[in-house]
C-alpha cells in the first residue's frame, strides 16, 4: 500500500471515529447540564417529578458516557497512531488544551462515579446537587479544551517557521486563536441544544405511545424551554461563524456557498445542484452572504476563482451547510411555536402530529452536529494545519490502515447496538410510573 | 533536575498509578469471569463489583493522561511510536473499548450475562499483553529505519523469547497485584470466603511473577547489553523491591496484616518501576529517540508543568474524596449501603 492508500484509510478512520464518537460526546456535554437544571428545578419546586428526571437521565446517562470515554480514548490515541507526523509537529505548540482536556476529563470523571454511587446517601439533596457542577463544569471544559485543538488546525498561530524549525512558540497564543471563540461558543452551544432536543424527543415519544403521565409533560416542555434558548444561542454565533470564515477562512465559505465570482452584494445560494461550474435550480438570496460576511449587503465577497486550484476544498460541503442551517431554523422555529403555544394553552400543543414533529426533533439535531462537523473538517481540506501542512504530509507510513478500519467499524458497530439495546431495556423494564410507585413504598414521596 | 526529567518522572508516576489501578480492575474482571466458570461467583461477585461501579471510569483516565502527556512532553514519539503501533495499540483500544462499555451495559442494562462476563474478564488479559509490547519495542532491535520512516519488524518481535516473557510477566503481575488487592478488601468488608479465595490465588500468582522477573534480567543481557548494565548498577533498588515482595507473600501467607502487606507490594512494583525506568535513561527507543531529542521546546514544557501542577491542586483532593467515600468508607466497603443509581 502505498502512502495515497494510507493517506486515503487514515482520513476514512478518523472521520468514522469522529462522526461516531461525537454522538456520545454531544449528549456527554450536554446531559450533565439538563441533568443538574432538572435536579435544581426539582430542588426548587419541591416537585419530584424533576428529581426522578435527573435520576432517570443520570441513569441513562452512564451508558452514553462509557461508549463515549471508549471512543474518546480511541481518537485520542488514533491521533498519534494515524497522523504521526502531523502531532510530531502540532504536539509542539498545540499540546498544552490537549492536556488541560485530560484534567477537565479526569475531574468529570471522579466526580461522575460519585454522583451517580450516592443517591441516597445524603439526607440533603442539594448536597448531592452540588456534585454535579463539577460533572457539567468538567464535560464543558474538556469540549472547550479539545475544540481549541481544532480550532488551531483551522488557524494556526503562536509560532513561526524557520528553515523548517519552528520558532518563537507562544503556547497561550495558539490557543487564543481566531477560530476559538466562535468554534467554542458554537460547539457548546449546540451540544447543550441538541442535548434538549434529543430529551424532549424522548419526553414526546412516550406521551405518543400511551403513556400520558404529567412526568413526561414536564420533561417536554422543560426542554424545549431550554432548547429554544439554545436555538436562538446557536443561530447568533452561526452568523458570528460565517464573519469569522469570511475573515479568516474565505476559502471554506466560498466553497460552502458554491460563491466562484468574487463580488460586491453577493447573494446566498441555497438548495440547488451543480453542473460542473453551473448551480441549477437553486434558490437564490440576493445580498445575504454579504450580509452573512461582513453585515453589509453591498460588501465585497472573495470568490472560489481567486483561490490556487489545489487549495479549494470539495464543493460538495454546500449540502451540508445547508442541511446544517435548515435543520437548525425549523429547530429554532419549533421550539418557538411550542413554548410560546404552551404558554397561551393553545390546544395544538397535545396533537398527535406536533408530538411526531418534536419526536424527530432530536435525530434532527445529531444530524445537524454531523453535518456541522463534515463541513468544518472537510472545508478545509487540503489542510490538516490550514496554511502550513497538507493532510498528505501528515498521515501514517504504516501498512496496515485499512485493516484497522475494518477492525473499528465493526467495534462502532456493536458499540453503537449495545448502547441502543441497553438503554431501551433500562427504560422499558422499569417505566416511569413503576419507579415512582416504587419510591413511594420506600420513602413516602418525600424528596426534598 | 532538567525540564526533560521532571517530564519523563510526570509521566512515569502517571504509568504506574494507570499499572496499579489498572491491575487490580483488569484482575477482578478475570477472577469475577474464572469465578463464574468454578461456580463460586456467589463469594466473589459483590466486593468485585463493589470496588469497581465507581473507579472504572477514573482508571481510563490514568491512560489517556498518560499518551497524551507522551505527546504533549515528546512530540517526536508521535512520529517512533505512532507510525510502529498502529497494530498493537489498535487492538489493546478495541480491547479497552469493549471491556469500558461492556462493564457499563453490564451493570447497568442486563446483570448476571454470562457471555459479557467472559469477554470482560478475557479482555482483561489481553490489554496488559497487547499494552507491554510498547516496553518491549522500546528496548530496540525491532524497529528499523527505512526511507527516513520507523518500520516495525513485526516477525522479530513475535518470535522473539523477550516479547513473550514480558507478556507473561505483565499478565502475572496483574493477576497478583489485583489478588493481593482484593484480599485485603474482602478482608475489610469482612467476607472471610472472599478473602481466603483471593488470598489463595495471590500467593498461587506470586511464583511466575517472581520467575518472568528474573527471566527478563537474564534476557536483556543478550538483547540490549547497556540496559542490563545500567540495570546491574541499580541492583540495590531491585534487591529492596524482592525484599518487599517477600515481604507481602510472607503476610498473605500467614493471614495477617493484609493492610501491610498491599503497601509492601506498592512499594515493590513502584520501586522496581522507577529503578526499570531510571536504567533506561536516556533512551525513549533504544537506539533511534532520546529524551533529549525528543524534548519539546523550554516554552512548552514550562506551560505544560504549571497546568500539572494546577491540573493536580484539582484532582488530589477530589482523589481524595473519591477514596474517603467509597474504598475507605465501612459502610459501603461492607455493602450497608447500596447506593446505587
Amino acid at each position: 500500500m502505498g502512502n495515497t492508500e494510507a493517506v486515503f484509510f487514515s482520513r476514512v478512520l478518523t472521520e468514522l471515529t469522529l462522526s461516531f464518537h461525537i454522538i456520545y460526546a454531544t449528549i456527554g456535554v450536554g446531559v450533565p447540564l439538563m441533568i443538574m437544571i432538572a435536579q435544581w428545578v426539582g430542588i426548587k419546586k419541591n416537585d419530584e417529578h424533576y428529581i426522578l428526571l435527573a435520576r432517570r437521565l443520570a441513569r441513562g446517562f452512564v451508558i452514553t458516557v462509557a461508549v463515549g470515554v471508549v471512543t474518546g480514548t480511541a481518537i485520542g490515541l488514533q491521533l498519534s497512531l494515524l497522523w504521526p507526523n502531523f502531532m510530531q509537529l502540532a504536539g509542539n505548540v498545540i499540546a498544552l488544551p490537549l492536556f488541560m482536556e485530560t484534567f477537565a476529563f479526569f475531574f468529570e470523571a471522579i466526580f461522575l462515579g460519585i454522583y451517580l454511587y450516592t443517591w441516597d446517601r445524603f439526607e440533603n439533596q442539594k448536597k448531592h446537587l452540588l456534585l454535579l457542577i463539577p460533572v457539567a463544569i468538567g464535560a464543558s471544559a474538556s469540549a472547550v479544551f479539545i475544540t481549541i485543538v481544532n480550532a488551531f488546525m483551522n488557524a494556526p498561530q503562536g509560532f513561526d517557521v524557520l528553515d523548517g524549525e519552528l520558532i518563537n512558540i507562544q503556547p497561550l497564543v495558539a490557543m487564543m486563536n481566531p477560530a476559538m471563540p466562535t468554534k467554542v461558543a458554537h460547539v457548546l452551544v449546540t451540544a447543550y441544544m441538541t442535548s434538549a432536543f434529543v430529551l424532549a424527543s424522548i419526553a414526546a415519544f412516550r406521551l405518543l405511545k400511551g403513556s400520558n403521565h404529567i412526568y413526561h409533560k414536564k420533561s417536554l416542555f422543560l426542554m424545549m424551554k431550554l432548547g429554544l434558548v439554545f436555538a436562538i444561542a446557536t443561530a447568533l454565533i452561526g452568523d458570528f461563524s460565517g464573519k469569522y470564515l469570511a475573515e479568516y477562512q474565505p476559502e471554506k465559505l466560498a466553497a460552502a456557498e458554491w460563491h466562484f465570482e468574487t463580488q460586491e452584494g453577493a447573494p446566498l445560494v441555497l438548495l440547488g445542484v451543480l453542473d460542473g461550474k453551473e448551480i441549477k435550480y437553486a434558490f437564490k438570496v440576493p445580498y445575504a452572504l454579504s450580509i452573512l460576511a461582513h453585515d453589509n449587503p453591498f460588501s465585497e465577497v472573495k470568490g472560489l476563482n481567486d483561490f490556487p486550484e489545489d487549495e479549494v476544498p470539495p464543493l460538495y460541503i454546500h449540502y451540508m451547510f445547508d442541511g446544517m442551517v435548515m435543520i437548525g431554523m425549523f429547530l429554532l422555529f419549533l421550539s418557538i411555536v411550542y413554548v410560546f403555544g404552551k404558554v397561551k394553552k393553545f390546544k395544538f400543543i397535545s396533537s398527535k402530529w406536533l408530538l411526531w414533529v418534536v419526536v424527530m426533533g432530536g435525530p434532527l439535531a445529531v444530524l445537524a452536529i454531523e453535518l456541522g462537523w463534515w463541513l468544518a473538517e472537510v472545508g478545509r481540506q487540503p489542510w490538516i494545519l490550514r496554511g502550513f501542512m497538507r493532510t498528505s504530509e501528515g498521515a501514517t507510513t504504516s501498512e496496515h490502515v485499512d485493516l484497522m478500519l475494518v477492525l473499528f467499524a465493526g467495534l462502532y458497530l456493536v458499540l453503537g447496538v449495545g448502547s441502543i439495546v441497553v438503554l431501551r431495556r433500562m427504560f422499558r423494564n422499569n417505566p416511569v410510573e413503576q419507579e415512582l410507585e416504587d419510591r413511594h413504598a420506600e420513602k413516602g414521596g418525600d424528596f426534598s | 533536575m532538567t525540564l526533560e526529567i521532571v517530564g519523563i518522572s510526570v509521566l512515569w508516576i502517571f504509568l504506574f498509578g494507570y499499572l496499579i489501578i489498572a491491575s487490580v480492575d483488569f484482575g477482578a474482571g478475570f477472577f469475577n469471569a474464572y469465578s463464574l466458570l468454578t461456580g463460586r461467583q456467589h463469594i466473589l461477585t459483590n466486593v468485585i463489583q463493589r470496588y469497581l461501579s465507581p473507579v472504572w471510569e477514573v482508571t481510563n483516565v490514568f491512560l489517556v493522561f498518560f499518551f497524551v502527556g507522551t505527546i504533549g512532553f515528546f512530540p517526536k514519539t508521535a512520529f517512533f511510536y505512532g507510525t510502529t503501533l498502529l497494530v498493537p495499540a489498535s487492538i489493546a483500544i478495541i480491547l479497552l473499548a469493549i471491556r469500558g462499555s461492556y462493564y457499563a451495559f453490564e451493570t447497568y442494562g442486563s446483570r448476571g450475562h454470562k457471555g459479557y462476563s467472559f469477554m470482560y474478564g478475557l479482555a482483561g488479559l489481553f490489554i496488559p499483553a497487547s499494552l507491554s509490547i510498547v516496553l518491549t519495542i522500546s528496548e530496540g532491535g525491532f524497529v528499523s529505519m527505512i526511507d527516513g520512516q520507523p518500520v516495525l519488524d513485526y516477525w522479530g518481535l513475535f518470535t522473539n523469547p523477550l516479547t513473550w516473557s514480558i507478556v507473561v510477566l505483565s499478565v502475572a503481575a496483574v493477576l497478583y497485584i489485583s489478588a493481593v488487592f482484593l484480599t485485603w478488601y474482602a478482608d475489610k468488608a469482612g467476607d472471610s470466603k472472599a478473602t481466603s479465595l483471593m488470598r489463595k490465588y495471590a500467593l498461587i500468582w506470586a511464583l511466575p511473577l517472581m520467575i518472568t522477573a528474573t527471566g527478563i534480567i537474564v534476557e536483556l543481557r543478550d538483547h540490549n547489553v547497556e540496559h542490563y548494565n545500567r540495570m546491574i548498577d541499580f541492583w540495590w533498588l531491585f534487591g529492596i523491591s524482592a525484599l518487599m515482595f517477600i515481604g507481602t507473600v510472607w503476610f498473605v501467607w500467614k493471614r495477617e496484616k493484609y493492610g501491610l502487606a498491599l503497601s509492601l507490594l506498592i512499594g515493590q512494583f513502584a520501586l522496581a518501576f522507577f529503578a526499570y525506568g531510571i536504567s533506561h535513561y536516556p533512551y525513549l527507543l533504544y537506539p533511534h529517540l532520546t529524551l533529549y531529542d525528543g524534548f519539546t521546546n523550554p516554552t512548552m514544557a514550562i506551560a505544560l508543568i504549571i497546568a500539572f501542577i494546577a491540573g493536580l491542586g484539582l484532582l488530589i483532593p477530589s482523589l481524595y474524596l473519591l477514596l474517603r467515600l467509597f474504598l475507605f468508607n465501612k459502610d459501603y466497603v461492607r455493602g450497608k449501603r447500596d447506593n446505587h443509581v
